[in-house]
């Protein structure tokens, strides 16, 4: 552990009474946007017709299946539709979980300013678990070796003035399971709800 | 499975790294794709479908920002050393985890768990705290700062 115990010793921790970001004034999803986001959870099949073959699964028409997509991205619902790739398989095989215990008013100041650099694809606020866990701003950092996330740290530490904050850089050291999130485990569509 | 990064092509690094966004919405988004790279749908598809298998490709989908569809998320245990294999498989197995790595702390396994709602998700960490004998913490996410843009290779 870094740092010194600035945050720490907060009686109660008001992360606890917020509530999650999603829980904000969404809409439920249509119940076709439903079965689309789970008919793809795998993965888009490689043919030459690709949202033809997803809607012959749930019944929609290839064209549906594409504005639906299209709405799903303007709404912000799916945040990127493209090849997911994985890091470690690509060359980036060291990442680590950085931890940061962060005064409360100031997270997503800091949150905002971590999540800027390339190599960050994760930058979450979480609540404390206190006493075991004091740390509420989390981000993914990326690197090719195990000194080049502790470079690319650095360079935000300075960047972002974290210097006096307390964090923790927790590598990762072994990957049991990796996949596509599964969003419905009970009503298998089509058959499709394997594991990736 | 490790990609040797050094031997791929250029066809392989622009699969990669063009499309992690701007995959196009079309009836036909391979041959679209071809025709930008200059080369055949077989091609592409050839392609991806090996970079597929060799694990570099997880998918070619989508990301849907998190509790968008269902809940999840990020949980912590501290398993001993002699334990973690056994306790680490058996998180694997539950349907509701898609990751699950072990890292270098005290709370040494970290996982993300996905549930329809929020009871069927603590059902599922209570399950997991009472098989392997060990306390799960939770950490839900409040704020997302990140704007996924995707990921540059930088090759």
């Amino acid at each position: 552990m870094t740092g010194r115990m600035s945050a720490a010793n907060r009686a109660s921790d008001p992360d606890m009474s917020l509530a999650p970001q999603t829980a904000r004034n969404q809409p439920p999803l249509a119940e076709a946007d439903r079965r689309l986001l789970a008919a793809i959870q795998d993965g888009l099949p490689l043919v030459a017709r690709p949202f033809a073959e997803i809607g012959a699964r749930i019944g929609l028409a290839e064209a549906e299946v594409i504005t639906r997509l299209e709405h799903l991205k303007q709404a912000g619902i799916i945040r990127r539709f493209g090849v997911v790739v994985r890091h470690h398989e690509v060359g980036y095989g060291a990442n680590a979980m950085v931890v940061w215990d962060v005064p409360d008013e100031q997270v997503r100041e800091l949150g905002r300013c971590l999540a800027e650099f390339d190599f960050i694809t994760l930058c979450y606020r979480r609540p404390r678990h206190l006493p075991q866990w004091r740390y509420n701003l989390y981000c993914m950092i990326h690197g090719k070796s195990r000194e080049d996330v502790h470079a690319h740290l650095e360079w935000m530490v300075n960047h972002c003035g974290l210097q006096s904050l307390p964090h923790e850089v927790l590598f990762s050291r072994r990957r049991f399971k990796q996949r596509g999130a599964a969003y419905f485990i009970e009503p298998p569509v089509a058959g499709e709800a394997r594991e990736g | 499975m490790q990609t040797n990064v050094a031997v791929l092509n250029n066809l392989e690094r622009r699969l990669l790294n063009d499309y992690q966004h701007n995959f196009p919405l079309s009836p036909t988004p391979y041959a679209d794709i071809a025709r930008e790279l200059g080369v055949s749908e077989a091609e592409v598809l050839d392609v991806l479908a090996r970079l597929r298998q060799q694990g570099a490709v997880s998918r070619v989908g989508a990301v849907v920002r998190p509790n968008t569809v269902g809940v999840s998320t990020l949980a912590a245990m501290a398993v001993p050393p002699e334990s973690l294999e056994r306790v680490a498989a058996l998180v694997s197995a539950c349907a509701e985890v898609n990751h699950n790595y072990e890292r270098e702390h005290r709370l040494n396994l970290w996982f993300v768990a996905n549930a329809p709602d929020a009871p069927r998700l603590q059902a599922v960490l209570d399950d997991i705290a009472a098989r392997s004998g060990y306390e799960v913490l939770s950490f839900p996410l409040l704020e997302d700062y990140h704007i996924d843009l995707g990921f540059d290779l930088k090759f």
